[in-house]
């Protein structure tokens, strides 16, 4: 079954809680009302005519306006996939885990709240993965800014000459 | 001189402190602390073409047996201070090689959030081995850098600064 069919299920069966399909190639997504994607990915995971067993890539996107996280499925059964997005907030980004529906979701929950600052209700251990526990924000935020310092070390290089560029100074 | 004449040929004169950085720089036992590729370029120096081993240099798994810190690959920030306690770990004589660009400057990662740009701004280096990754034949020069500067240090005068760590 091709994506765009899945979709059309799904639009079929959860009416207003896809809010949008977007038919773009080569992955076309569809984006899914925040209070409902448990329940869609659900569905997904257990139809058995879709059976969508392994959430292959969960990432976290900042759009400036709003942040998106983005889930890759991929079904071994049907050797088929989908795409499929949640639209949040900037100030307090919040989504249900899917943590309970594929396993794989743990650690790339803990990655996108560490670097995008999407916090996962229901998640098991909503610890930062990468950066160090005491480190202030969210890097790959677009309003990140670097601190000039950590723990009493500087993360300027001084010398003009080993610098790469001026910019950061 | 007329001191040699009178000894038997199989006994040697020197001085205590050439004894002492001889012996010492013989056995340089550096510890095993990879970060990032560099590591292997460690790995290949430790085994048997490059072989560290001639030099007296021999892998220790332990920061306590160790006296040499050889600083392989990107330094991160969340590393950084394990590292600094690793540094403080070792007894003193205690050396630090930085291997490769990163750990001397923070390399390709410089502008990175999360990358410590040089390990010299949390330990004192002794000798940079410069290259991305440096190879087994640089990591041995600088090796060999340090135990010509080993080999210069004055243990027995307080002579402040001619003895280097010692008068810190």
């Amino acid at each position: 079954m091709d994506a765009l069919s899945i979709y059309a299920r799904a639009k079929e069966r959860f009416g207003d809680k896809i809010l949008e399909i977007v038919e773009k190639k080569p992955d076309p997504w569809m984006v899914v009302d925040p209070k409902a994607i448990v329940e869609v990915c659900g569905w997904l995971k257990d139809d058995p005519e879709i059976s969508m067993d392994c959430l292959s890539n969960q990432s976290g996107v900042d759009y400036k306006d709003r942040i998106e996280v983005v889930y890759h499925l991929f079904s071994y059964r049907h050797r088929h996939g989908a795409v499929l997005k949640v639209r949040l907030p900037r100030e307090n980004a919040m989504v249900a885990t899917v943590e309970n529906l594929w396993k794989s979701a743990n650690w790339l929950e803990r990655e996108i709240y560490d670097l995008v600052g999407v916090t996962f209700e229901g998640h098991s251990d909503m610890r930062r993965i990468l950066m160090p526990e005491d480190w202030p924000g969210h890097p790959l935020r677009k309003d990140f800014v670097e601190p000039l310092e950590y723990h009493g070390i500087s993360t300027v290089r001084e010398s003009p000459i080993i610098r790469l560029d001026t910019k950061k100074k | 001189m007329p001191l040699l004449n009178t000894l038997p040929d199989y006994v040697l004169t020197t001085k205590t402190d050439e004894v002492i950085n001889w012996m010492r720089k013989s056995s340089i036992w550096y510890m095993l602390f990879g970060l990032a590729c560099c590591g292997i370029e460690l790995m290949h120096t430790g085994g048997p073409r490059a072989d560290l081993d001639r030099f007296g240099a021999v892998p220790r798994a332990s920061a306590r047996q160790s006296d040499l810190m050889i600083v392989a690959g990107t330094l991160t920030l969340k590393m950084a201070l394990p590292t600094r306690l690793l540094y403080d770990q070792m007894p003193d004589p205690r050396y630090v090689i930085s291997m490769g660009s990163c750990a001397s400057c923070g390399g390709l990662f410089q502008l990175a959030y999360s990358v410590c740009d040089g390990v010299d701004k949390i330990l004192p280096v002794d000798v940079y081995v410069p290259g991305c990754p440096p190879r087994p034949e640089a990591l041995t020069e600088g090796l060999l850098k340090l135990q010509q500067k080993i080999m210069t240090e004055r243990w027995l005068s307080k002579e402040p600064g001619r003895n280097g760590k010692a008068a810190a």
